[in-house]
């Protein structure tokens, strides 16, 4: 068995990319992540792997584009306002299917913000962000062990679906130092005949591309992209449950917010309130289904998030009216204490007993 | 001036001829392998068909065609990999550069080259292109400066001459309110990292001829890994100009250079390029 270290969650996060085989990492100084890039520029030399900082966010995830384009594996990693800039490219890169690891360290925003950790990128993670119709595979870590593991899972995934996986951590769980072990790991093998590595007479040329300009070719190619989104809604859905098996209430939460969630849960059922956590791992797919049979189980649900609401639209699309579901958030950087989010529980709790 | 006769016979030579014809022929031209066999999109007397064809040319003499990945802008040249029969990679507007430093640095031993047009390389792309030339990239930029955006019909581009009437500037560009024109080969060739840095263009045999060997010596550079060449060409737009192809040759001789000379503009000193037999000949300066 491995040893455990004790690591913050992006120095995990980036060794664990060298153990995973990651070829190339561009990246750009940002808080509160920029230990990756320390880190790799540091480490990344001595595997004989690619390590360069961009002149900027737009820069890397291109470099990101042409190295994944030529068959190998490469990530980036960013926070909220790099994030965006990626955007474009991200687009690009859902669009020419390439597979890549993309991660944001979520800060509190709108634009500038702060560098406190924030969930305020959910919607961008998981509707769209860039332009057109794509979806990315998105994986919400909760610990530092779990940075490290869907480093990992988020090559194999992109790779398997040819699709850009993104790791939405936040500023805490990329700060924090907790015990992680890396696991031994072996790489699936996977399908690089697309890639541009040079035309031999044997084969006929690879292009990437996005462009597909007469639109019949251009909604086949939606329909080929629709087809995959629909089979990874079918076979990649992730989440984790706390307690549930006697739920009468339930905490709707990922990453950051799902750890105070446990803490406020330990509370909540040492005062004899019977709830459960419910931790979504893929924010997409979203676990809808999951959502919709615990509905039938409990009285309500709260989602607790580092926004003025977001993945809570997710839960009400699965839970479709069966019982009522509420919100509580904390924005700005703040993060809620247990007792706080206990506190609006019962608070809840009551309002709907009385109703 | 260029006359009729110097206008390239580029599309009426029949490569299909009968065996038949063989004995008594001698094959004097013959499009490169390296084409696909399709017709082009471009305009009469646009300079893209050309310039890929002495791209494509040259990747077949040298024979890299198994090494060599293109990366395709966003501009008319934007369906370049529709015809060029080598890997390549269709980039983002602006963003060739970064994606042919993906691509070179994992696969440093590959010829790697970027297409780009003005609106793409000068204006939205600027910051990705001296970034890369100024790390030295291994890679070729090929920047096609025809001073407008062609795709997009014809608005004022970075590289747009004072004066001059586009759909966005149509009383001619106002310098005074939109800057002068960029010299981007001069500009570039400050930067530590660009090896080889010259302006051509293809509007008559001869400039046809220089800019191939310009080509040539490029593609052969970057066995040295010793940083980018940037290959300027000045581009006929007969279309978005409003000139028949032979005016559009002639603007290029009486109102382009003035603004951008042709000509190489840094040069490899002899020692850094001893190593390479062959270079097609000497640099025209």
């Amino acid at each position: 068995m491995a040893e455990y270290k004790l690591m913050k969650g992006n120095e995990a996060m980036a060794e664990a990319a060298i153990l995973a085989g990651c070829d190339a990492y561009f990246g750009y100084p940002i808080t509160p992540q920029s230990e990756v890039l320390e880190y790799l520029a540091r480490e990344m030399p001595k595997h004989n792997r690619i390590v360069m900082q961009a002149e900027s966010e737009v820069a890397s995830i291109n470099m990101v584009y042409g190295a994944a384009g030529a068959g190998f594996r490469a990530m980036t990693s960013s926070s909220s306002p790099g994030i965006s800039l990626m955007q474009e490219g991200i687009s690009y890169i859902a669009g020419a299917e390439l597979p890549c690891l993309i991660v944001n360290v979520n800060r509190a925003g709108p634009g500038l913000g702060t560098i406190q950790p924030g969930q305020g990128d959910y919607f961008q993670s998981v509707k769209g962000g860039g332009h057109g119709d794509y979806k990315m595979i998105v994986l919400a870590p909760a610990s530092v062990q779990e940075m490290a593991d869907f480093v990992y899972l988020g090559f194999d995934l992109a790779e398997k679906y040819r699709n850009p996986v993104l790791m939405l951590s936040d500023g805490a769980i990329g700060q924090m130092m907790e015990k992680v072990q890396f696991k031994p790991y072996t790489r699936p093998v996977a399908d690089h005949s697309w890639a541009t590595t040079g035309k031999p007479v044997t084969r006929g040329r690879n292009y990437i591309t996005s462009l597909f300009i007469q639109p019949e070719r251009m909604e086949e190619h939606n329909l080929k992209l629709e087809a995959k989104f629909k089979l990874i809604r079918e076979n990649e859905v992730r989440f984790e449950e706390i307690n549930t098996a006697d739920a009468a209430y339930l905490f709707v939460a990922y990453g950051l917010s799902a750890r105070i969630c446990q803490k406020a849960m330990d509370l909540a059922r040492e005062k004899g309130i019977k709830i459960g956590l419910f931790r979504p791992i893929t924010l997409y797919p979203y676990p809808y289904k999951r959502l919709e049979e615990l509905a039938s189980q409990v009285k309500m649900m709260l989602s607790v998030e580092l926004n003025s609401g977001q993945m809570v639209e997710d839960v009400r699309l699965g839970v479709n009216g069966k019982v009522p579901v509420e919100f509580y958030g904390r924005m700005g950087g703040m993060m809620p204490t247990p007792e706080e989010i206990l506190h609006h529980l019962e608070t809840l709790i009551q309002y709907h007993h009385a109703n | 001036m260029p006359t009729e006769e110097d206008i390239l016979p580029t599309t009426t030579l029949d490569v299909t001829a009968p065996a038949c014809h063989e004995e008594e022929y001698e094959m004097v031209y013959h499009k490169p392998s390296t084409m696909v066999d399709v017709s082009m999109h471009y305009c009469p007397g646009c300079a893209h068909s050309l310039v890929h064809k002495l791209i494509m040319e040259v990747v077949e003499e040298m024979n890299i065609q198994e090494k060599t990945i293109g990366v395709a802008p966003v501009g008319c040249s934007v369906f370049a990999y529709d015809y060029m029969d080598i890997d390549m990679q269709e980039a983002a507007h602006g963003r060739a550069c970064a994606v042919a430093t993906g691509i070179k640095r994992l696969m440093p031993d590959k010829y790697v080259f970027t297409y780009q047009g003005d609106g793409d390389l000068a204006a939205i792309g600027i910051g990705e292109t001296l970034h890369a030339i100024n790390r030295g990239e291994n890679i070729l930029i090929v920047f096609m400066n025809n001073a407008v955006y062609g795709m997009t019909s014809g608005q004022m581009a970075p590289t747009t001459l004072p004066g001059m009437h586009t759909t966005t500037s149509p009383d001619g560009r106002d310098v005074s309110y939109y800057g002068a024109p960029i010299k981007v080969a001069e500009l570039m060739s400050n930067l530590p990292g660009a090896f080889y840095v010259t302006r051509q263009a293809v509007n008559s045999a001869n400039a046809v001829r220089r800019t191939k060997k310009a080509l040539q010596n490029a593609f052969k550079y970057q066995q040295l890994h010793k940083g980018t060449c940037l290959v300027e060409i000045i581009g006929n737009c007969p279309s978005n100009w409003k000139m028949t192809p032979v005016e559009a040759s002639r603007f290029i001789d009486e109102e382009m250079v003035k603004t951008f000379p042709l000509g190489d503009i840094k040069l490899p000193n002899a020692a850094a390029i001893q190593s390479l037999t062959n270079l097609s000949s000497d640099h025209e300066r």
